[in-house]
């Protein structure tokens, strides 16, 4: 099936499978690595996207269902080079250890950010609730969240 | 995961997507897919096509009638459900959506679709159950609305069958609702949950302990108890909760959401 869809600004036309999964499709046939297949059932959020305006899990979404989307995902978020604010922070605070979670985590903290600048602790936890981190280094994500909030 | 070979299609109308359905019989009706995506990994759902709903606009939305009832659409998604001025008119409603998973799920997954797939520890049909809701399903012969109770069937099964489809979900106007949970994890997957409504009696609707929520009618808060005793529970164990733990649990957790019922007003 045909799929166009605009991902960090740069439309992508392909014939898809119906079956493949969104990441499957972003990963494999557009070689856009950043986002990560953790879990492949939809807890972990390593592979964590914002389709069109929306913070979702690309493994329980088709690739077919995102037609027409646009879908921003952590390579769009260093556009040009230089590191987001939250990016920054995540640096500065040590915020990664292994880094297999990262591009879920900055996804859900850049979603939260923007709909929510001024987050209090709790809504900062409650936003990474759908994101694992399997070092547990969650204080150093929580705390780089926090820095990078106004 | 690689999914079996599917087939997609993505009506532009409920009357199409009835079309489609009726047309093949091994066809599903794909909602925010937070649920049928993974099972169709695991291969615990193998269907030959998908119905993708998600273009509907008609099944969208929550509208609130001037008695206060609310008319909400199948393929509202829980995040809208929170964030909508209208849900406000029912508190709970919101206040249950937003214990459902992580955001990420909350942004895809529907009403509708968590009341289809009635998972017996889902936290909607509960909810649905003790504070009145009324389900229009339709297929091309026509529509029908019906009760909670005839709804929620068994497990995984509602009263939706081949050929149908949830399209609205309407709630009665009523302010004194609870809802309790005991979860794997905050807002993880309920391993028993109870919802309550008081409306001169307390009515309880239990979830995890029986293939559809056991619904009980208490004469007040202090007697539910006693009416959870009296239901002779026989819970389901699992690696979380014995059956034994879990019937404590239920009698707990019916106390609670009433309690919290009563308090409202």
């Amino acid at each position: 099936m045909d799929v166009a869809v605009t991902i960090n600004g740069t439309l992508y036309e392909r014939d898809v499978e119906a079956r493949k999964l969104l990441i499957h499709f972003v990963r494999d046939d557009l070689d856009l690595t950043g986002s990560h297949i953790g879990c492949d059932t939809g807890n972990c959020g390593a592979c964590s996207m914002i389709v069109d305006g929306k913070l979702v899990k690309s493994c329980m979404l088709l690739a077919v269902q995102a037609n027409g989307s646009t879908i921003e995902t952590v390579e769009g978020l260093a556009d040009g080079g230089e590191l987001t604010a939250l990016q920054q922070a995540f640096s500065d605070h040590h915020a990664l250890q292994c880094g297999y979670c990262t591009p879920g985590m900055l996804m859900s903290a850049t979603a939260l950010l923007r709909a929510n600048p001024s987050p209090s602790d709790d809504e900062i936890k409650k936003a990474l609730q759908g994101n694992i981190c399997r070092c547990t280094g969650y204080w150093n994500i929580f705390e780089a969240v926090k820095a990078a909030a106004r | 995961m690689l999914l079996r070979e599917v087939e997609y299609v993505k009506p532009a109308s409920v009357a199409e997507a009835l079309e489609a359905l009726a047309e093949n019989e091994g066809a599903r009706a794909l909602a925010g897919g937070q649920t049928l995506i993974n099972v169709m990994k695991a291969r615990a759902a193998s269907p030959d096509g998908l119905v993708d709903l998600n273009g509907l606009e008609e099944l969208k939305g929550i509208e609130l009638a001037t008695d206060g009832t609310l008319t909400i659409g199948a393929m509202t998604t829980y995040s809208e459900i929170v964030d909508s001025a209208e849900a406000r008119a029912r508190p709970i409603l919101a206040e249950v959506c937003a214990q459902i998973a992580d955001v990420q799920v909350r942004n895809r997954g529907t009403i509708g679709g968590n009341l289809c797939s009635n998972d017996p520890t889902n936290h909607l049909p509960p909810l649905m159950a003790a504070i009145g809701a009324r389900m229009t399903i339709r297929s091309q012969a026509g529509e029908r609305t019906v009760s909670a109770g005839e709804f929620f069937v068994g497990v995984y099964l509602t009263a939706v069958g081949p050929g149908e489809l949830l399209t609205s979900i309407s709630v009665p106007a009523g302010k004194q609702d609870g809802f309790a949970a005991v979860t794997l994890g905050a807002d993880g997957t309920c391993i028993a949950n109870a919802a309550a409504t008081v409306d001169g009696s307390v009515r309880v609707a239990l979830g995890c302990v029986d293939a559809v929520p056991v619904v009980l009618e208490a004469d007040s808060v202090d007697s539910v108890r006693d009416a959870v005793r009296a239901a002779n529970l026989d819970p389901p164990s699992d690696v979380h909760a014995s059956a034994e733990y879990r019937a404590h649990l239920a009698e707990v957790l019916a106390e609670r959401a009433a309690r919290q019922a009563e308090e409202r007003r």
